[in-house]
């Protein structure tokens, strides 16, 4: 069933991605009505709003700058406007994008206008998107596109089938010598100790430890009820009923390989392997770090329904549930709900989510694609100052 | 005893992660009457009774709780129980919570 012959993007870095996007990157929150004016006037390309970049500080700024960083060096990008409100903070972004070595243009507003800015953009990106193009598809090798996971609203079917498939892609993608991030620290309670006994060695462990324990205490430190939230309501509804079965469920997706490495947010995997990743477990959060540490495609196991997109990293989507694989049909690449009637194998779902995986790398949308789904969200560790 | 309710497909009703789990999930919207579960490590199957309705997705108890015992799925503790609940019983937010995050009473 597996394509004979993979295809992707070889970028200057060497690194290899599946598809081959013009990105409008704002800096931060001012350049947004830019950077979509450019995207307007030239509609092949990808501007990215978001939220914030404006008086962050520390840790938090640093983030962000990564952040952006990661997604315009992810090699499912092809080439990168950056537009910023005043020029440093806007070369700081555009250096560390151009350093991959990829195409990269810089604009700042300031003393010039959003007209201007615009103007000066849309000539810049067009002419990227043409050279995009041009650039052609080359044989790649299954261990060098990077795979992340996360789960959304899942209910107790994802621990029982979809999961248990996304394993089965986990342990083969590794086993290949390819590499896989997951995440959801707070998402992993009841099941820490599973995590932790799973690192390669001490160094790994202690690092894996650290990032839970901060999480929590950060999430204890609000003195809050966390039902409804975590697990969500959808969770609920779904039949989870608190955050340590929902972690069962989680953890059910990450095979039964080692943990090789236990990373910061956004950062890049050096080690081949399964990396765990401290992110939140709100799905475009979670997403748009993995992306932004340079995975190009995503498995996504969902029970009660979630929507999720990215725009520059694919997202698959499969649901062992069959009332939401019946009523969101369009939101699904992968039913695999006749796992919970014995109709079909864990093995057999396995292969047919790994056909699927290499059918998008080869360029298949998917369904979260095909809707126009671009989730792209940064994570807010405090308030700016 | 009443014919037991099957799931659409190999006779199965209720899956069961792990032999020693105290609760099962329904595969389908269970009414009460006999229904087959299934243990998924060890492959067995088994006749148990389901006491009131049951949403699919949702646990059925297959062992009388005590009001503060530990629910254990997966062969791990996920919840505590807040009420005494017999087998057979739906097992949700109602009358378990976690064991970890004591806030979310």
């Amino acid at each position: 069933m597996a394509a004979e012959r993979l295809t992707g993007y070889r970028r200057a870095d060497g690194r290899v991605g599946i598809r081959n996007h013009v990105v409008v990157l704002p800096v931060d929150d001012l350049s947004n009505a830019a950077a979509e004016g450019i995207a307007r006037l030239v509609p092949g390309v990808l501007a990215l709003p978001h939220a914030y970049g404006r008086l962050q500080f520390g840790a938090d700024l640093e983030l962000t700058f990564s952040t952006l960083i990661g997604t315009g060096t992810n090699p499912n990008v092809a080439a990168v406007v950056v537009v910023g409100i005043e020029p440093a903070w806007t070369a700081r972004i555009a250096d560390a994008i151009e350093a991959s070595g990829k195409p990269v243009a810089r604009l700042s507003i300031e003393r010039h206008g959003d007209f201007a800015t615009i103007a000066e953009g849309a000539r810049q990106a067009a002419r990227m998107l043409q050279d995009a193009s041009a650039i052609e598809r080359v044989e790649v090798r299954r261990e060098e596109v990077m795979v992340s996971i996360k789960c959304g609203e899942s209910d107790t079917t994802s621990g029982l089938g979809s999961c248990p498939t996304t394993s089965v892609l986990v342990d083969r993608h590794v086993d290949g010598g390819g590499t896989v991030l997951f995440g959801e620290t707070s998402e992993l309670t009841g099941g820490e100790h599973i995590i932790a006994e799973r690192c390669v060695d001490e160094h790994v462990r202690k690092r894996f430890t650290d990032f839970y324990d901060s999480y929590i205490a950060m999430i204890e430190r609000t003195g809050a009820n966390l039902l409804g939230s975590q697990p969500t309501e959808g969770n609920i509804r779904g039949g989870l009923s608190t955050i340590e079965e929902k972690a069962m469920g989680n953890i059910a997706k990450t095979g039964t390989v080692p943990v090789v490495d236990a990373l910061e947010p956004a950062e890049r995997p050096t080690r081949a392997g399964l990396n765990f990743m401290d992110t939140s477990c709100a799905a475009a959060e979670a997403i748009t770090l993995m992306a932004a540490a340079g995975a190009v495609i995503h498995i996504f196991p969902t029970g009660q329904g979630n929507v999720i997109g990215n725009p520059i990293e694919p997202v698959i989507k499969l649901p062992a549930n069959p009332v939401t694989a019946a009523t969101m049909s369009e939101h699904i690449d992968l039913d695999v709900s006749a796992i919970l009637t014995g109709e079909m194998t864990l093995a057999a779902a396995g292969d047919l989510l790994d056909d699927l995986v290499e059918r998008t790398i080869c360029g298949r949308l998917t369904a979260a694609e095909v809707l126009g789904h671009r989730e792209y969200v940064l994570t807010k560790l405090y308030q700016s100052a | 005893m009443s014919e037991a309710t099957e799931g659409s497909g190999g006779g199965l009703a209720v899956l069961v992660h792990n032999e020693g789990d105290d609760v099962g999930v329904a595969i389908t919207d269970l009414m009460p009457g006999d229904v087959v579960a299934g243990w998924l490590d060890s492959g067995r199957r088994q006749t148990i009774v389901v006491s009131e309705v049951i949403p699919l997705g949702h646990k059925v108890s297959l062992v009388d709780l005590a009001e503060g015992a530990d629910v254990n799925e997966y062969t791990v503790r996920i919840a505590v129980t807040r009420a005494p609940i017999a087998r057979g019983h739906h097992v949700h937010t109602h009358n378990v919570r976690s064991a970890r995050w004591q806030q979310s009473a």
